[in-house]
């Protein structure tokens, strides 16, 4: 027992821990604590007065059983007392116990922050580090409130020793990242930056931190920063291994100032002056070079050290992704890291790599280490190594080795960690289609992903698959034939049946020619399977057999004995009952004609950003997912000045329906388990307003497309409504409250499309009209309608008028900008009326403008969270609602409904993880309304308790109606 | 830097500090996710475990596990030899470092670590001048 044995310890502390290290049993240590807690409380109750070294002797041991995982309730006024001793030993104890127990009980925190103003004016530096540390470590607001404005002073003061400025700068750091809003900006500031002058490199590592914190939020203020850091640096990389003496660490010059200077400078562009810029240069170099040069130790920790600096260089240059040369110097060393036998250096290469393959300077570097990379994947031992490996390979992916890349992907998934499946799923069947030159080889792939690894691919790939194979109809033929000879196989995957399913039921006719594939064939090959489906899937097998009653008239007898079996017709699953006597009293009353009508093949799709690339986005975060066309976009921009966004035409990119504009999340109201009529109930009006022009064998398939069958249960049928030139749709499409593109509209004739860009206060929105036949419209007006109250409210909207003549297929735009001058409830009315073949149109419908638009949402820690909460509880600032789930409780779908709803979402701040809290800003051209939400699900109930807490009334309850409509 | 915790192969923490708020039974619940992470992997893996929205690094001595929790985009062989610059001022301060010495003055412990680390930033890394300030402090009474 050292510590006993050195004697500079409490000897009672020290028995007390062998104590318990002797305990046998848990029972035997709860026993011992007991027994000392009654010990510790007889003392602090007792007459006699308790001298310094006994009081910081059991305020040690309740620390210690703190510690242990045992609950303290006393105690703390002791170690508030210890606080002004004058012993440190005495006050290291105290501050110790306050920092590990920090306590809201305000009697106390006032006599601590009056112990820690003493210390801070003591001039004794030991005591004012000890004050230091527990402002840095408790970092309260309280302690922000009280001490923001001292520390600056005390950092900058010229007398201040170099240790204390060291925890200054640090201590001002975390109140800063706690309270911004306390921490003033001021004098202070430019002498700080001088700090990275100064000659203690404690100091200047301590203050390092610091202004690279603050440049993050105040780039402009700390600008200078750029030259000294530069020069700092280039000062340390050329000096001679033993100048730094201190900051030596195994023959690496200080490794770790170095890397924070380095994050410094990632926080700016390349420097714009020459000289400063070509020092850095020079700096970026000499640590390239370094890393070529033969190691001065043979330590790992000589290497990790040097290293640890490379990898901030590399990181600044792709950060900088201006130096072509070093890019691809930087792609070289990392190239050689990829064979090292340093696992670390492997995984860190790799990771480096995945942003180089995003610079269109260092991309064919990158592309050259194709077969090391998939080399690491077959032979890696560490599963997060194989996962770089993966991200790499989809990041250098282009089209020259998409083949080869994709299909090392499908032969790892086979053995890959159950882990990373899904991912990888999502990756390959991005990959496949973004670089398919040949549609039979991309239709392949994705039924290999569903062969391999069917369990984890999810709804979006299939859905995908039968987007683009319904959209191209070259591919159509082939998709049909290939799904057939899948199928069969004796077990296939569930998600191999549906696609089967949909695309026979689409185009199976395509290969009825065939004796082999002959209708009934088809037929008997889909049913087969359908007993060991799921509810959904044979639902839509169901559809399928309605649509092949229509493609194949010879199988219909067949098909009608099915449906009318008792299994079926009698079926325990209400959807499935249901389909079953639709389809089969369809299949008997109908016409041919109304048939081939109602039964029509899919109409292709409208082109919208890859659901799967939403979903990856949504996995991994957007920032981590490299799209290297957008950012090659991005880039262009940045050098052209910014191109107009061109929202109607396909995007560059080479994905099969255009990667659209649209926002990754949500890509429409999440699917529904409820069936396909049941869809037509709920579906949005527009849907329902609108004319099917095809059954769709999914009603799951594509949300915003959903077009379902709409059969009465009737004993005749009508066959497709009637089509009606006025039609009316007033209610507000609730998808579009938390989206912002998409279609707002549409029927037969005309089809209407949204972009729209909101900005505190301002908006901006764009509606594009398309014209869906071939014949031209005539006198085509669009007009806005709003209620004189909501005109005060939102000023404009002004509209620019459009030509009165839209030519057949044609699409045009107008563009409506919004003010919100103050919080509104209404919205406005889209009216368009137009002349048709003789006949005049008329058209209405809600333009999603609603005051949510106004957003900005406002992150903020748990504390201040609640904070503002309690201040906003007047009855009338909160609006609480209480209802039912109308969609499946999907976190994620509601995670992503917050965040498209426009406030923040706020992670890990309500004490319950089940629920969501978000924050939020509504602009107004008058005021500004902070707006807090907070969303309870139930799930056993399937109900949801919404509260909105705003400072005004009207727009808390305005909130609350939107955003109670979407789940 | 989000939280440093040190811990012995079966789990009990020697070390735990927080530079993020947490409720107890959150710490309780990271403290054995962290323990759940690191211990299945072997001397082959990397020193690098990617953790919640976070990434642990960390390094084996002995049984004790050193476990550092950063964010992602944080440089990973800075703290990796950050933890180790820490267990050699450790290793200096208690004259050859084992386990118990960390339970026996766990206390001073905490004071090696805010000499080094502060506000959850890397606050001196110069191992001469920790020591001197630590033995200056151990002189004081």
């Amino acid at each position: 027992m050292p510590a006993v044995s050195k004697g500079d310890g409490m000897r009672g502390l020290a028995v007390f821990i062998s104590d318990i290290r002797n305990c046998k049993s848990k029972e035997a240590e709860i026993k011992r604590i007991n027994k000392e807690l009654a010990n510790i409380r007889s003392k602090f109750k007792g007459d006699k007065a308790l001298d310094g070294y006994s009081k910081k002797k059991y305020v040690c041991k309740l620390l210690f059983i703190f510690l242990l995982g045992h609950d303290i309730d006393f105690g703390h006024m002791e170690a508030v007392n210890l606080l002004s001793s004058n012993r440190y030993t005495e006050k290291q104890i105290g501050y110790l116990f306050i920092s590990v127990l920090v306590n809201s009980n305000s009697e106390l925190i006032r006599l601590i922050n009056n112990a820690i103003k003493n210390d801070l004016a003591s001039r004794n530096p030991t005591f004012m580090g000890l004050a230091l540390h527990c402002i840095a470590n408790v970092g309260s607001r309280e302690m922000a409130e009280a001490f923001a404005g001292e520390i600056p002073r005390i950092l900058v003061a010229g007398d201040t020793m170099d240790s204390v400025k060291q925890s200054a700068a640090l201590c001002l750091l975390r109140l800063y990242r706690t309270s911004p809003d306390l921490v003033p900006m001021g004098d202070w500031t430019s002498r700080v930056v001088h700090l990275l002058n100064d000659q203690h490199l404690g100091v200047v590592t301590a203050a390092t931190s610091l202004i690279t914190t603050l440049a993050q939020k105040n780039p402009e203020e700390f600008k200078t920063s750029v030259s000294l850091a530069v020069s700092r640096l280039s000062r340390i990389v050329t000096s001679a291994s033993t100048d730094l003496q201190d900051y030596t660490y195994y023959f690496v010059p200080a490794p770790w100032l170095s890397v924070k200077l380095l994050r410094l400078l990632q926080c700016y562009p390349p420097p714009e002056d020459p000289a400063v810029r070509g020092r850095l240069t020079e700096c970026l170099e000499a640590i390239l070079n370094k890393a070529q040069e033969p190691p001065k130790s043979k330590k790992v920790q000589h290497s990790n050290a040097k290293n640890a600096v490379l990898f901030e260089a590399i990181s600044l240059v792709i950060h900088h992704d201006s130096e072509p040369n070093l890019l691809v110097r930087a792609c070289n060393q990392l190239g050689q890291f990829l064979q090292h036998r340093e696992t670390n250096l492997r995984y860190l290469a790799l990771e480096s790599m995945c942003t180089l393959a995003s610079s269109e300077f260092s991309h064919e570097a990158v592309k050259a280490h194709i077969e090391t990379v998939i080399n690491a994947l077959k032979t890696e031992r560490d599963v997060s190594v194989r996962q770089r490996a993966v991200d790499l390979l989809y990041a250098m992916c282009d089209r020259s080795n998409a083949q080869q890349i994709v299909a090392e992907m499908l032969s790892y998934l086979e053995t890959a960690d159950y882990s990373i499946r899904e991912e990888i799923v999502l990756k390959v069947a991005i990959l496949a289609e973004k670089y398919a030159v040949d549609y039979t080889w991309y239709v392949d792939t994705i039924l290999n992903l569903i062969r391999i690894a069917g369990d984890y691919v999810s709804e979006e790939v299939w859905y995908r698959v039968i987007q683009i194979v319904i959209n191209r109809d070259d591919v159509q033929g082939y998709a049909a034939k290939t799904v057939f000879e899948a199928l069969q196989a004796s077990a296939c995957h569930e998600n191999l049946v549906k696609v089967g399913g949909y695309i026979l039921g689409e185009f199976g006719n395509l290969i009825a020619g065939d004796p082999r594939s002959s209708p009934l064939t088809q037929f008997h090959l889909l049913h087969s399977k359908f007993h060991l489906c799921s509810v959904p899937t044979r639902a839509l097998l169901l559809s399928t057999y309605i649509k092949f009653v229509n493609l194949f008239p010879e199988v219909k007898g067949t098909i009608q004995d099915v449906l009318r079996s008792d299994s079926q017709l009698k079926n325990a699953d209400v959807e499935l009952q249901q389909r079953a006597v639709e389809y089969l009293r369809l299949s008997t009353v109908a016409s041919t004609d109304i048939l081939a009508t109602v039964l029509e093949e899919m109409p292709p799709f409208p082109e919208r950003e890859s659901s799967i690339l939403a979903k990856l986005k949504k996995k991994k975060g957007p920032s981590t997912v490299t799209d290297l066309e957008e950012a090659k976009r991005e880039r262009s921009a940045d050098v052209n000045g910014g191109p107009e966004p061109a929202p109607s035409t396909p995007s560059p990119s080479a994905d099969l329906l255009g990667l659209g504009a649209a926002p990754p999340v949500p890509a429409g109201p999440p699917p529904s388990s409820g069936g396909l009529l049941v869809d037509v109930f709920s579906d949005s009006p527009s849907a329902s307003a609108s004319c099917p022009r095809g059954a769709s064998l999914s009603p799951e398939c594509v949300p915003a497309r959903r077009q379902p069958v709409s059969i009465p249960v009737a004993p005749h049928p009508a066959g497709p409504a009637p089509w009606t030139p006025l039609t009316h749709t007033l209610f507000l499409v609730p998808r579009f409250v938390c989206k912002n593109n998409g279609v707002l509209f549409e029927n037969q004739l005309l089809q209407i499309g949204l972009k729209s860009e909101f900005r505190q206060n301002l908006g901006r929105m764009f509606i594009f009209y398309g014209n869906k036949t071939s014949t031209q419209f005539l006198n085509f007006t669009p007009t806005l309608i709003c209620s004189d109250d909501l005109q005060a409210n939102i000023l404009g909207p002004v509209t620019k008028p459009v030509d009165p003549a839209v030519d057949g297929g044609a699409q045009v735009q107008q563009a409506v900008n919004i003010e919100c001058v103050s919080d509104f409830t209404e919205a406005p009315v889209l009216n368009i009326q137009f002349r048709y073949g003789g006949t005049f149109q008329n058209v209405s419908v809600k333009l999603p403008i609603t005051l949510n638009k106004f957003f900005q949402p406002t992150e903020m820690a748990s504390q201040d969270f609640f904070q503002r909460w309690k201040q906003l509880s007047n009855p009338q600032q909160e609006v609480q609602s209480i209802f039912k789930a109308k969609h499946p409780m999907d976190t994620e779908v509601t995670k992503a409904k917050i965040i498209g709803f426009g406030s923040a979402l706020l992670e890990e701040v309500d004490p319950n993880p089940a629920n969501f809290v978000g924050a939020g800003i509504i602009h107004t051209r008058t005021a500004q309304i902070g707006c807090l939400l907070r969303l309870e699900p139930n799930l056993q109930a399937q109900m949801y308790r919404l509260t909105l807490r705003t400072s005004r009334e009207t727009v808390s309850q305005r909130l609350c109606e939107l955003l109670s409509e979407q789940f | 830097i989000r939280f440093i915790l040190i811990q012995n192969r079966a789990g009990k923490t020697r070390l735990a500090k927080w530079y993020m708020q947490f409720d107890d039974d959150e710490k309780q619940k990271l403290i054995e996710e962290v323990h759940a992470v690191v211990t299945v992997r072997d001397a082959k893996h990397t020193n690098f475990v990617e953790f919640r929205n976070f990434k642990i690094i960390y390094r084996r001595y002995a049984g004790l596990y050193f476990c550092i929790c950063v964010d992602v985009n944080d440089n990973n062989l800075a703290y990796l030899e950050a933890i180790h610059n820490f267990v050699e001022v450790l290793n200096e301060y208690f004259h050859n470092v084992c386990e118990l010495d960390l339970v026996f003055n766990f206390y001073k412990v905490y004071t090696v670590v805010d000499e080094m680390f502060l506000a959850g930033e890397i606050r001196e890394t110069s191992q001469t001048k920790v020591l001197k300030q630590l033995l200056m402090l151990q002189s004081l009474e």
